[in-house]
């Protein structure tokens, strides 16, 4: 049992949500009442992570973030090593291929609220973070919270664009997804099946866990 | 007040906690980036190195293609043992190791067929040969040509057996030879082609048997290896290690023929 891939995976997963999740609220909010005209196209490239395979965002990445690209090179001026195949590198690639699951349940949350309750708050005069703070935000809560679960969970199962990126350094790059892979190449399949099973065992207690919040917060409000 | 800006503060406490947390495990050991063939080997020769020096290094296994190309990217390894030595010296043309390393073991590949497989494991290909063109083969394994060294030779085999364009439709190619194991042995290929040093290790031997193929039928698999710059004084050692009786004997046992001196 890799206790410090485990360890990794979860921190990118916490890391993940912490970061992502407020961009994704404002992002969310914006677009449920938002009449722009490229909105269309906005919700599509943000859906992008969706549907494109994770070796195409994985190639892209490595071409953006490497060595020879001005990002990659910045970086390493600044912090004095490369951004691929670093935590930090991991944790920009999750938050970009994690965004759908943020912004679109909780988009979907926000665009539930009715408008004539948040005219009503403007009426009353509430500002627009006091309408956002008291009136909103809880009656979107169910769809942050699956956003967050959403993401943490991904985060844990993510495997292509990790292995593109990441290139498996122990306590650095080495998830726990990535884990299971080199235990089976390594014909270790006692503890490819331990890691597994654990891994498992934590998506099922999440996703549990989010229906059970969910369905209280739903309650409460009823 | 509190209660509006308490979650925030919730919030930053466990990204803090969460980023500033103590890495236990990580503590500047040096990370060896070494080709999938060397799975069992080298593990045992870490922990010869440890046993004998205190010292411990991380090893990490792959396709010696893919590695090449992580080291080109900045990939933060010390060191570097390719299954392919024009890897190594194309890295230190470009001037990314100090110098042109050292070749440590020659490879030989085998063809490996699972138990109740009705393929024979003959070095001579004879039987791969027959079992084509009575067309029961259904699957064979090797490694990726395109970056995995060990695949490119299987290639070399087969098209000197005069096997490859009969056989290309039936293969099924491991991201790496220990991959290529995995599937060679899995029971769904009838067999396949790896290293020698994959076949030899316990957990491979017992799910099949194996015969070598003629070195004289590809290319050499000359294996390099070499520090790479930011080396430190732990990888420096260990590079020595592997040049030392005590880690030639264990590469020996698992199936590499040494090279002569220490170029």
């Amino acid at each position: 049992m890799d206790w410090e891939a485990l360890w990794l995976s979860v921190r990118l997963g916490g890391l993940s949500v912490l970061i992502l999740v407020p961009i994704a609220i404002v992002v969310g909010r914006w677009l449920a009442v938002t009449a722009a005209s490229g909105k269309s196209l906005i919700e599509a490239s943000l859906a992008l992570p969706l549907v494109l395979p994770p070796t195409v965002l994985g190639f892209y990445l490595l071409v953006a973030f490497g060595a020879g690209s001005w990002v990659g090179r910045l970086w390493q001026d600044v912090f004095g090593h490369t951004l691929v195949f670093t935590f930090e590198g991991l944790l920009i690639a999750s938050i970009i291929v994690n965004i759908p699951f943020a912004v679109q349940p909780i988009q979907r949350a926000f665009e539930a609220i009715s408008p004539d309750l948040r005219e009503a708050a403007a009426c009353c005069g509430l500002s627009w973070w006091r309408s956002l703070w008291r009136i909103e935000l809880p009656l979107a809560w169910p769809g942050i919270l699956t956003g967050m679960v959403l993401t943490f969970a991904h985060t844990l199962g993510e495997f292509g664009v990790v292995l593109m990126v990441g290139g498996s350094i122990p306590g650095e790059t080495r998830t726990i997804a990535i884990a299971i892979y080199d235990r089976v190449q390594a014909f270790d399949e006692a503890s490819a099946g331990k890691m597994a099973a654990v891994l498992l065992l934590i998506s099922l207690v999440t996703i549990t866990l989010s229906y059970l919040l969910t369905q209280r917060v739903r309650r409460r409000h009823d | 007040m509190v209660r509006r800006i308490g979650p925030f503060l919730f919030a930053f406490a466990i990204a803090v906690a969460l980023i500033g947390a103590p890495r236990p495990w990580a503590r500047g050991l040096p990370t060896i980036a070494a080709a999938s063939d060397l799975q069992f080997a080298l593990g045992e020769v870490a922990e010869a190195f440890t046993e004998e020096t205190g010292r411990q290094v991380k090893l990490i296994f792959g396709s010696s293609g893919n590695f090449y190309r992580q080291i080109q990217q900045g990939a933060p390894f010390h060191m570097y043992l390719s299954a392919d030595e024009e890897f190594v010296l194309d890295l230190a043309k470009k001037g990314f190791t100090p110098d042109r390393g050292a070749l440590y073991a020659i490879g030989r590949i085998v063809i490996i067929t699972p138990h109740g497989s009705p393929l024979k494991p003959d070095g001579g290909l004879k039987h791969l040969g027959a079992a084509l063109r009575d067309g029961w083969l259904r699957k064979f394994a090797i490694a990726n040509p395109d970056h995995a060294p060990y695949g490119r030779r299987a290639e070399e085999a087969l098209r000197h057996a005069g096997l490859w364009d009969a056989l290309r439709g039936k293969l099924v190619l491991g991201e790496n030879v220990s991959q290529a194991a995995q599937f060679a042995t899995s029971g769904s290929a009838q067999g396949g082609i790896i290293a020698h040093s994959l076949a030899l290790s316990p957990n491979v031997s017992k799910l099949g048997t194996f015969a070598p193929i003629p070195q004289s039928w590809h290319k050499p698999l000359r294996q390099r290896m070499a520090l790479l710059k930011g080396a430190n004084d732990t990888a420096r050692r260990f590079y020595g290690f592997m040049r030392e009786p005590g880690g030639r004997a264990i590469l020996r046992r698992h199936g590499f023929v040494l090279p002569g001196g220490t170029r």
